[in-house]
This record gives C-alpha cells, sequence and structure tokens, in this order.
C-alpha cells in the first residue's frame, strides 16, 4: 500500500509540476504549443545542419574532404549541412597557429599545466593548496620558457604564435598582470592623498570611457614613438600592454566594490590594535575585500577573455583571426557558419565555465557568512 | 634636528602623505617628461610632422555610409564629423533596439511558462558568451549571403531583402507635411496638459478617468485628421528593379544592419539581465499589498513593481549603453564607417598623425561616456526614492 501511495505522490508532484508551469491557464498551453514549435523547427534545423547532415571528415561518397568543393553540400546543393573537414584541416593552426609543427609539443605541455596552475587559486579548500600555489608563481616563467624558447629550447617568434594560444596568452596573462596593478589603481583611489587619488581616478575613468580598440590602435601605433631606439616591442606585446592596462581599470572598479563593502570598524579596530597602513590594508581589508570582489573580478575577466578577440583587428591572429585567414584561403573559402559556430562555441566553453565559477562562488559566499 | 625632520617624515602622517605625494608627482612629471623628449626625438628622426594643420587638408578617400554630404574632396575634419555622426547613429539605434528586447527577454526570462524562461535563458547564456566581434562578423556574413539584387526577396510592397543591403521605399515630403508634425507635437503637449488636469481631479474626487485612452486617441488621431486635411502630403518612392541596381526609394547598407544586429542582441542579453533581476527586488509583499488594495494585474506592474524596478535597473543598464556605445567601435571589421573605421583608421594611414588623431578619437568617445553618463544621472535621480530629507 505505501509503495502505491508514495507512487500515486511522486506522480501527482510531476502532474502538479506539468499543469504549474505549462499549461496553469489558456495562454500558458498556447505559449507551450508555441514554444514546442520553436523548439521542434529550431532544434531539428540545427541538428540537421550540424550534426545528421553534415561531413566530418569525408563527404557523402567516402572520400577525405581536402577542399571545399568536396564538402557533401557543394557536390549536391540543398541536400546536406555543415563541412566540418575546415577545422579538421585547420585544427592545428587553430590550436598553435603557426608555430613549427615539431615544437607544437611545448604547447601542449603549457596547455597541459595550466589547470594545475589555476586550481590552486579557484578552490581555497584544496588539499596541498600552498604547493599549487607556489605553482601558480612558477607557471608563467616556465611557460615563456617553453613557448618562446632559450638555453636548450629553439626560439620561436611571437609572430608565429596563434590562434587559441593567442586568444589564451592575452586572456591569462593580461588578467595576471592587471591584478596587482588594479590592486594599487583600486588602494590609490581610495587613498586620502588627493595627488594619488585624483591620478588613480584619472587613468580608471580615462580607460573606462574608451573603446579598447583605441587602446589596441594607441599601443600598436605610438609605442614604438615613445620607447628608445632599439627597444622595439613585437606586436604581441603591445597589444598585452593595452590588454592589461585596460583590465586593470576594469578590475580595479570591481575591487574598490569589494573595498567599500568593509565596515570602518574594521578598519578602526586594527589601527586601535597599533597596526599601520599597510599591515592593516594587507593583513585586515584585503583578504577580505577580495574575497568579495572575486565574482565581479571573474566578470570582468569573461568580459577581457571575449575582448581580446579585437587584436585581430590590429593584425594578430587569435581564435578568430585564424577563422577569418582559413576563409580567404581559396581552398576554403566560403564556410563562414562553419568556422564562425565553432570558433563561438571554444569561447562559450571558456566564458560558460568562468561564469559558472562565478556563480558558485557567490552562492558560497552566501552562505559561509564569513 | 636633522633625525627629528626625518622622523617627523616618516611617522607623523600629514607630512608623510606629502612627502608621497610629492615623491608621486615628481615620478609622474619626470616620467611624462622622458615620453615626450622621446616622442618628440623619435617623431623628428622619422620626419614626422606634428599638429592639427592636417584637418583642413582634403581627405582622399570616400565613406559610402553618411549622414551629412561627403566627397573624398572634402576635408579630414568633415571625416571626422561624419565618422562621429555614424557613431552616433548606430549607438542610438543599437540602444533602442537592446532596450526593447532586453526588456522583453527580461520579462519572459519571469514568465510562468516553464519553456519560454527557459528558451530565453538559452538565448542569453548564449549571446553573452561569444565575444560581440565574433558576432557582428557572423550576423554581416549571413546578411551578405542573402540573394543578389536580381532574385531578392520582397517580403512587403516596395521591400526587398539583397545582400547589398535592405531596400525600403523612401518618404517624399511635400509642402504641408510640415503642418502634420506641428499638429502631432501639439497633440502631445496637449495630453501632457489633459494628463495633470484630470489627475488633479482624481486627487480631488476620487472619480478615474480614462487618461491613457484619451491621449493614445489624441495622439494618434490628430496628425491622421491633419494629414487628410492638408491632402495627403506625404508620398513613397518605391525601389524598382532596373538593369543591375534598384532605383528610387532608400537602402539600408549591410555593414549597418551587421553592426545594429551584432550590437543590440548581444547588449540586449545582458540587459536582460538586469531587469530580471531589478523585477526580482521587487518585495512580494509589495506585489500582494497592491492586490489587496484591489489593483489589477496591470495596474500593479504600472504603478507598483515597474516605478520600483526602475531604481534597481538604471545604474546598470546606463554601463550597458556605455558598452554598446565603446563596442560600436568594432565597426572597422566589417567596414562600418563610424569614428575608428574612417578618421581614425584612414585618415591616420593617410596624414600619418597618429598622436593627433588618437587624441582626438579617444576625447570625442571620452566625451560621449561622460555625456551619457550625465543624462542617465540626472533621469536616475528622477526616478529614486523622494524621501524627506
Amino acid at each position: 500500500m505505501t509503495t502505491f501511495s508514495n507512487q500515486s505522490l511522486m506522480r501527482n508532484k510531476y502532474y502538479n509540476w506539468i499543469i504549474k508551469n505549462l499549461f496553469s491557464s489558456w495562454v500558458n498551453s498556447l505559449m507551450t504549443v508555441v514554444a514546442i514549435i520553436f523548439i521542434y523547427e529550431v532544434g531539428t534545423f540545427f541538428l540537421n545542419w550540424a550534426i545528421f547532415g553534415a561531413d566530418f571528415r569525408t563527404n557523402f561518397q567516402g572520400e577525405i574532404i581536402s577542399d571545399r568543393t568536396l564538402c557533401s553540400k557543394n557536390i549536391m546543393p540543398g541536400e546536406y549541412g555543415a563541412c566540418w573537414a575546415i577545422i579538421y584541416a585547420r585544427w592545428d593552426q587553430f590550436m598553435y597557429g603557426f608555430y613549427p609543427i615539431e615544437q607544437v609539443w611545448r604547447v601542449n605541455f603549457v596547455y597541459a599545466l595550466l589547470p594545475l596552475a589555476i586550481i590552486g587559486i579557484l578552490f581555497d579548500k584544496l588539499p596541498y593548496r600552498k604547493y599549487f600555489i607556489y605553482f601558480t608563481f612558477i607557471y608563467p616563467f616556465l611557460a615563456y620558457f617553453m613557448l618562446y624558447g632559450g638555453p636548450g629550447l629553439s626560439v620561436v617568434g611571437t609572430n608565429k604564435w596563434g590562434g587559441l594560444l593567442v586568444t589564451l596568452f592575452l586572456g591569462v596573462t593580461g588578467i595576471g598582470l592587471a591584478f596587482p596593478l588594479s590592486i594599487i589603481l583600486a588602494l590609490g583611489r581610495r587613498s586620502k592623498m588627493p595627488i594619488v587619488k585624483s591620478l588613480c581616478v584619472v587613468f580608471i575613468e580615462f580607460i573606462r570611457g574608451v573603446p579598447l580598440i583605441t587602446l589596441l590602435f594607441t599601443a600598436n601605433v605610438m609605442l614604438p614613438l615613445f620607447l628608445p631606439d632599439g627597444v622595439n616591442p613585437d606586436n604581441l606585446l603591445r597589444a598585452l600592454v593595452a590588454v592589461t592596462l585596460f583590465q586593470s581599470a576594469y578590475m580595479a572598479e570591481a575591487i574598490r566594490g569589494g573595498l567599500q563593502a568593509i565596515p570602518r570598524g574594521q578598519i578602526e579596530a586594527a589601527q586601535s590594535l597599533g597596526l599601520n597602513y599597510w599591515q592593516t590594508t594587507r593583513k585586515i581589508i584585503l583578504p577580505q575585500a577580495l574575497k568579495i570582489a572575486i565574482p565581479p573580478i571573474v566578470n570582468t575577466c569573461i568580459g577581457l577573455f571575449k575582448d581580446t578577440s579585437l587584436v585581430l583587428i590590429i593584425g594578430l591572429f587569435d581564435l578568430l583571426g585564424i577563422g577569418r585567414a582559413a576563409l580567404a584561403d581559396m581552398t576554403w573559402t566560403k564556410l563562414y557558419y562553419e568556422v564562425y559556430v565553432f570558433i563561438s562555441l571554444v569561447f562559450f566553453i571558456f566564458c560558460f565555465g568562468m561564469s559558472r565559477y562565478s556563480l558558485y562562488l557567490e552562492k558560497k559566499l552566501k552562505t559561509d557568512n564569513s | 634636528m636633522e633625525s627629528y625632520f626625518v622622523r617627523k617624515l616618516i611617522f607623523d602622517e600629514k607630512s608623510r602623505s606629502l612627502l608621497i605625494q610629492t615623491l608621486v608627482i615628481g615620478l609622474f612629471a619626470l616620467f611624462i617628461y622622458l615620453i615626450a623628449q622621446q616622442t618628440a626625438y623619435n617623431l623628428e628622426k622619422r620626419g614626422i610632422s606634428s599638429g592639427f594643420d592636417f584637418l583642413n587638408i582634403s581627405a582622399g578617400y570616400d565613406i559610402s555610409i553618411r549622414l551629412i554630404p561627403f566627397t573624398s574632396e572634402d576635408t579630414h575634419l568633415r571625416a571626422y564629423f561624419v565618422g562621429l555622426l555614424n557613431t552616433l547613429m548606430i549607438a542610438v539605434c543599437g540602444c533602442f533596439l537592446a532596450t526593447i528586447m532586453g526588456f522583453l527577454v527580461g520579462v519572459i526570462r519571469l514568465s510562468s511558462n516553464w519553456l519560454f524562461r527557459n528558451i530565453a535563458y538559452v538565448y542569453v547564456e548564449f549571446t553573452r558568451n561569444v565575444p560581440v566581434l565574433l558576432q557582428i562578423i557572423l550576423y554581416y556574413s549571413i546578411l551578405l549571403h542573402l540573394p543578389k539584387i536580381k532574385q531578392a526577396i520582397e517580403i512587403f510592397d516596395g521591400f526587398f531583402l539583397t545582400n547589398r543591403g535592405f531596400f525600403t521605399p523612401s518618404p517624399i515630403f511635400k509642402d504641408g507635411f510640415s503642418i502634420v508634425l506641428w499638429s502631432f507635437i501639439v497633440a502631445i503637449l496637449a495630453s501632457i496638459f489633459i494628463k495633470r488636469i484630470l489627475k488633479k481631479k482624481q486627487e480631488q474626487t476620487g472619480k478615474q478617468y480614462p487618461i491613457f485612452y484619451i491621449n493614445s486617441a489624441l495622439i494618434i488621431f490628430t496628425p491622421i485628421l491633419f494629414y487628410y486635411i492638408m491632402g495627403r502630403p506625404l508620398e513613397f518612392d518605391t525601389p524598382v528593379l532596373k538593369g543591375f541596381n534598384f532605383k528610387g526609394g532608400m537602402v539600408i547598407r549591410p555593414e549597418f544592419l551587421g553592426m545594429l544586429f551584432g550590437l543590440s542582441i548581444y547588449t540586449a542579453a545582458f540587459i536582460s539581465e538586469t531587469v530580471r533581476s531589478g523585477i526580482i527586488a521587487v518585495s512580494k509583499g509589495q506585489r500582494e499589498a497592491s492586490q489587496a488594495l484591489g489593483l489589477k494585474n496591470n495596474l500593479v506592474m504600472r504603478l507598483i513593481v515597474i516605478p520600483q524596478a526602475l531604481r534597481v535597473i538604471i545604474p546598470p543598464l546606463t554601463s550597458q549603453y556605455l558598452n554598446l556605445t565603446k563596442n560600436s567601435s568594432l565597426g572597422i571589421a566589417i567596414g562600418y564607417a563610424d569614428l575608428v573605421h574612417g578618421f581614425g583608421g584612414i585618415s591616420l594611414n593617410q596624414t600619418g598623425r597618429a598622436i593627433e588623431i588618437m587624441l582626438m578619437v579617444m576625447l570625442t568617445y571620452l566625451t560621449i561616456s561622460l555625456t551619457i553618463s550625465l543624462f542617465m544621472n540626472i533621469y536616475n535621480k528622477s526616478v529614486q526614492f523622494k524621501g524627506n530629507a
């Protein structure tokens, strides 16, 4: 008997859910019908295009697709969907740019260690977190040595870097370099010293008031003018300077929000214990403020990661730049949707992951109460 | 004596802050001086002259999308204004469309229908996690793959979709149309006046008047009435296919449409999130209390929920408008002739005055940003709580 009543209760639960969320009134029912038709139409169209009617490596005759004329949809127009062969053909470029193919293991090595380098920052209850954090500080030097080369490894100039490598390099390095800078800016903006404060305010508001593309142009055209002869930063470094300055202004505002959330009592208590400004800031304020500020900081990081795609306008080959280069090639031209959908997916995976992480943190901070 | 002075500098807060600030400003000045000197040296060595005299030289290039007449003989200064107007045009149109779409999606996200809610959720997640530049390029390439002019799709009578843009009839205003326009403006002013009087009456007598219907009728029918009185002073010039192109009408270029779709679809996702959180932020008690007072559902929304939600929505909405305006500079990727593309790109390449041009472009964006913030702050003040303080 009990099982039966349990079952009917369960059925009731689903039934109630369906009534409440899909058929609560006749308007609601109509909306449900419209939505189902919409999902069916869009879903079948997209799935047919992307999967069921698509070519992956071979076309419908079983031939390996080596240029776009062999795509099924170009042999029999109107019958077939996407031709993903372009992604396979250009995979190395998407991942490594023009990195010498026999040296690609170095990039893979750096990619593989990236999760280890950031996991310590992401999760504060990780076992052996201290060692992970040590590794985070070693990683940039290791990565630079591996990617660029040096004693024992052949030098690969940054003009050979491209694709995901450039996107990740600009994103990760930009965020890493902007972080300390943004703390200084945020503290400076909250400073009681009028000159320090106004310098920080002007810097932050100036950067936030202009588009990133103008900063990239400026860095690209004017950095060589500012610097003495002989010092000639390459294009990637110029872009990195612009991206870092840009990100530091936005991050500083996120951190300022965290600083403002710290009750005055905390500062006063620290001062009454005899701590000076730097001790108060380093031991009392920053640890609390940064913790509160992590979700908005992650949001600025998502923004930056997406904005790295702008470097294609100054002639660098990031993911999108490589995609456009592939489309400019006569053997693959016109496969726009395949390339753009693929790149969108890559960006989506990274950005959606970051936004989920920020959401997870927000939830954790709400229950932590600390 | 000397040690006292040093100790004071380190331990006295006032003297110490003075010391630090002197150091900071000294270093800053040194930094600026070094850069300025190096730049002057580099410019001289490369034989690049400086100054703003280039603004009066003829530009020598053409701009296809323009709001004011422009030929290649016109000056760089005029190219600057053409670009500025194009930037403002895309920013205004984009903000307008993004706001409508954002509010719509934000409300759908709170719909009682589970499927609608989640379709909106998927839209939001997919558009805001993909770079806006990629979206602009994607929509632009879709627009470029519309049928050629010969096989144009006719949506309505006289509206054609082609890969060269969207051809629509263009209005021709004849004498007397200005009177129709004026009657429209007068009707709006009158409706504001009527609203005030009826509101006052309602407060005195308690009787409700259908203000909304009266005013809508007034605003809609007055211009129509005058339109017929003046003998229908508006005609349309419909585009007609002649040879290889359309004759007559006007065309909205795919560059503009690509920018418009890219910017507004992307920004709408963010706006919808702020709208959603704004509506959620209005406490449930407010809604229940107003229902208990006997207000109908649409009145609850209009009088209770939306005014309070706006307080939460306006500040983040401002920053979305700012973002959209700054993102409009991405037009350069698809050839939309905005400030960065024309003046900041082609003029810069032709004259080589990088410092002057980038300075002008940046200051322009800064001015636009500050103006938007200023107006939105004024509006924000008008919707915030009006306490006794």
